[in-house]
């Protein structure tokens, strides 16, 4: 699968092979199925390589980990700690897999649902959820991190991704971009900007969708009449696969493929990772309004977690006893989390009026002069 | 001195900002090998290479978007929106992202990008080529918005936008990009935040903006043969805006009329005049009163004339300014044309 330099404007682009080789497998790509069996030609021919023993270890260990942080966070809400928590469980294969592709001078731009990708690209926990906790909008430092904030206007960011990476391709680096989005933004409008400038200037970008099958409440089913939201990409002229998303060593497989390609020079790739939003949109919403409890059952059986975990055993790279080390420094991680998370940080109200500009306007001097008076009458009524 | 058309101190700004910068870079639809619809942006591509002025995909969600992304990569990028009413798809991206990076990223990302307009009428474009679309990016916070009325500030305030470590939107009255002034060049950056007395005057203030400057001088000097001695303020910025020479002006003169095309409802117009009374109020002998564009979609070219405030109108309002102490009956039932 090497990269279609030519024009796209040839007579027969069929006889030309283009076509097919944008194409996504009939099939989404899997290499463990649901029991943990190594499917044997699940690649779909196209000689995804499987990622290293190492790497799927370290997959699985920080799964386990974000999954009990995904959990410690939606209590979190209930605790009042947290505004709102968008939870991702169920979806690890796809939180942890795309980033354990990336170096850290790769740039990550994440929704507000990826905190478990943020955590795994070691963010700080409690950074990671400083918008959900209202704190302020972006706890981490996206240039230093090479992570943009977390984006909530859906699709936006995926622009972002693609100036980015063309201009670090200016400057000669081989740093890669990559996206996440859900199934629901593939819709807008700026998700198909996104693939065509991707696409024209040849960007280094990789865009991840996270099929979880609800934008919030709304199934795929009236998002879309593709054939797989994979097949998205084709009229962009970006070659995209679609993967099982619940099958971390085949996620692993296909952005270590995509993100290789775009390093070399290949330009833009589209995956779409078929997953499951185990838990309702936010701890605010009622998923039982809009889908049946049996469905949730059913994907539960397809765990990514117990999936790579069974597989990592048949092959002896892990035992019981570093299951249970891991599971001991999951909850290790949650105990910490909570305990920082328990603190009450002053937010500062003056803060409200640094970086609005460089420098304040007019307006801002003259309101934070009125904000202050304000904060001193009160403090001098409560004296 | 040299004598230049607006749209040549534009793109002898682009062409000074990119010999000094290495990391100016101009792009957007049409702009490279045609030079733009109104050639703003000519020769760039062909003396500065495909590397700092390039054509893009039409989509301007997308420049914009792509844009921010560049600034990430430490561009400073320059992006052409073709025509005002073709900048709103973007309007998303100028919102919730370039106008909001550096606060919600806690100055970490900044934005120093410019995003230019072509706006306003005038010029019998037809439908969607008229707007004056600045209020929408005024009433944001984290956007500078700019516009010249004159090439020598057309060259100073472009290269203030591009050194300018905010992102600044930046508004160029098409009907002016043919008028002829002196220009420096190369020149210096114009400072943001500092209004131009145009016409220096002492019974009444006109303050205007971009293409409604010259209508308030052609007012101001049809006004002297009426015996009112005219002065006229050109804001330059919007964001910032300049207060001090606005006030000053005011309590001096004690009377005010603000002139701008776009619609007078909610508009920068509305804003300007709330100001002057929020600071003026003691120096005013009369209400300050607004002169806009009328609160109905721009016109069909064969109609804008009648749309547009001309010096008439302004002269009309002048007439209003209570110069023998009696109300405006403009405000009374029987003159409100049957409106309730």
């Amino acid at each position: 699968m090497t990269a279609q330099k030519e024009s796209t404007h040839t007579t027969d682009p069929h006889a030309a092979g283009l076509v097919a080789s944008l194409l996504p497998c009939p099939e989404p790509v899997q290499f463990v199925d649901a029991t943990g069996r190594r499917v044997p030609g699940g690649e779909g021919g196209r000689g995804y390589a499987q990622p290293t023993a190492e790497q799927l270890v370290e997959t699985w260990r920080r799964m386990v980990v974000g999954r009990r942080f995904d959990v410690q966070s939606t209590a979190l809400t209930k605790q009042g700690r947290l505004a709102v928590y968008p939870s991702s469980r169920g979806q690890e294969a796809c939180q942890v897999g795309a980033v354990m592709a990336l170096r850290p001078d790769d740039w990550v731009f994440p929704t507000y649902r990826d905190s478990v990708a943020l955590i795994t690209r070691d963010i700080d926990p409690v950074e990671t959820l400083t918008l959900l906790r209202g704190d302020a909008h972006c706890g981490y430092d996206p240039i230093a991190r090479h992570t943009a904030a977390q984006c909530t206007p859906l699709a936006t960011q995926l622009i972002h991704a693609a100036g980015v990476a063309h201009g670090e391709a200016r400057r000669g680096r081989d740093t890669v971009a990559l996206g996440f989005i859900g199934d629901g933004a593939t819709s807008e409008g700026d998700f198909h900007e996104a693939l065509n400038f991707a696409a024209v200037f040849n960007a280094p970008v990789v865009f991840f969708v996270q099929n979880n099958k609800y934008a919030i409440s709304v199934p795929l089913s009236k998002q879309t009449k593709a054939p797989s939201l994979a097949y998205k990409g084709i009229g962009y002229g970006v070659p995209s696969e679609q993967v099982d998303g619940n099958d971390a060593m085949a996620v692993l497989a296909v952005v270590n493929h995509a993100v290789q390609r775009a390093r070399d020079g290949g330009g833009p790739f589209l995956i779409e990772a078929h997953t499951y939003r185990l838990d309702a949109h936010t701890n605010a919403d009622d998923a039982t309004r809009y889908r049946e409890a049996d469905e949730v059952t059913d994907w539960l059986t397809r765990d990514p977690i117990a999936r790579l975990e069974a597989w990592l055993r048949s092959e002896g790279l892990v035992d019981d006893a570093r299951v249970e080390e891991v599971t001991a420094e999951a909850e290790a991680f949650a105990t910490a989390l909570r305990d920082r998370m328990n603190a009450d940080p002053q937010v500062d109200p003056m803060s409200l009026f640094d970086n609005v500009f460089a420098e304040p306007t007019p307006e801002l001097v003259e309101q934070r002069y009125m904000v202050a008076q304000e904060i001193a009458a009160e403090q001098e009524e409560q004296e | 001195m040299t004598t230049l058309t607006m749209a040549q101190a534009l793109n002898t700004a682009l062409r000074d900002a990119i010999t000094q910068d290495d990391d100016v870079v101009v792009f957007g639809e049409d702009v490279g090998t045609l030079g733009g619809v109104f050639r703003i942006t000519d020769g760039l591509t062909r003396d500065f290479g495909e590397e700092r002025c390039f054509d893009t995909p039409l989509a301007e969600s997308g420049i914009v978007g792509f844009a921010v992304g560049m600034c990430m990569a430490g561009f400073r990028p320059v992006v052409e929106m073709q025509f005002d009413a073709f900048g709103y798809p973007a309007f998303e991206q100028v919102v919730s992202h370039v106008a909001k990076m550096r606060n919600r990223t806690a100055g970490a990302v900044q934005l120093p990008m410019v995003i230019r307009f072509p706006y306003a009428g005038g010029i019998g474009g037809v439908e969607h080529h008229s707007d004056s679309s600045e209020a929408y990016y005024a009433h944001t916070p984290g956007l500078k918005v700019v516009s010249p009325s004159t090439p020598a500030d057309a060259y100073g305030l472009l290269r203030q936008a591009i050194e300018d470590p905010d992102p600044v939107v930046f508004m160029e009255p098409k009907a002016l990009y043919w008028a002829k002034g002196e220009v420096q060049t190369p020149g210096q950056p114009l400072p943001f935040g500092r209004a131009a007395v145009r016409r220096e005057g002492t019974d009444v203030t006109l303050i205007a903006y971009g293409p409604s400057v010259p209508v308030a001088l052609k007012a101001a000097d049809a006004a002297r043969e009426e015996g009112w001695d005219v002065e006229v303020v050109d804001l330059r910025t919007i964001t910032p805006f300049d207060d001090d020479t606005v006030a000053r002006s005011v309590r001096r003169t004690g009377r005010c009329v603000v002139v701008t095309e776009s619609h007078g409802f909610a508009g920068v117009g509305a804003e300007v005049a709330a100001r002057v009374q929020e600071r003026c109020f003691h120096s005013l002998a009369a209400p300050v009163l607004r002169v806009s564009g009328l609160d109905i979609p721009y016109p069909a070219p064969k109609l804008e004339h009648t749309y547009l405030p001309g010096v008439d109108r302004v002269l009309d309002a002048v007439a209003r300014l209570q110069w023998d102490d009696e109300p405006d009956t403009r405000w009374l039932d029987s003159a409100r044309g049957g409106a309730a």
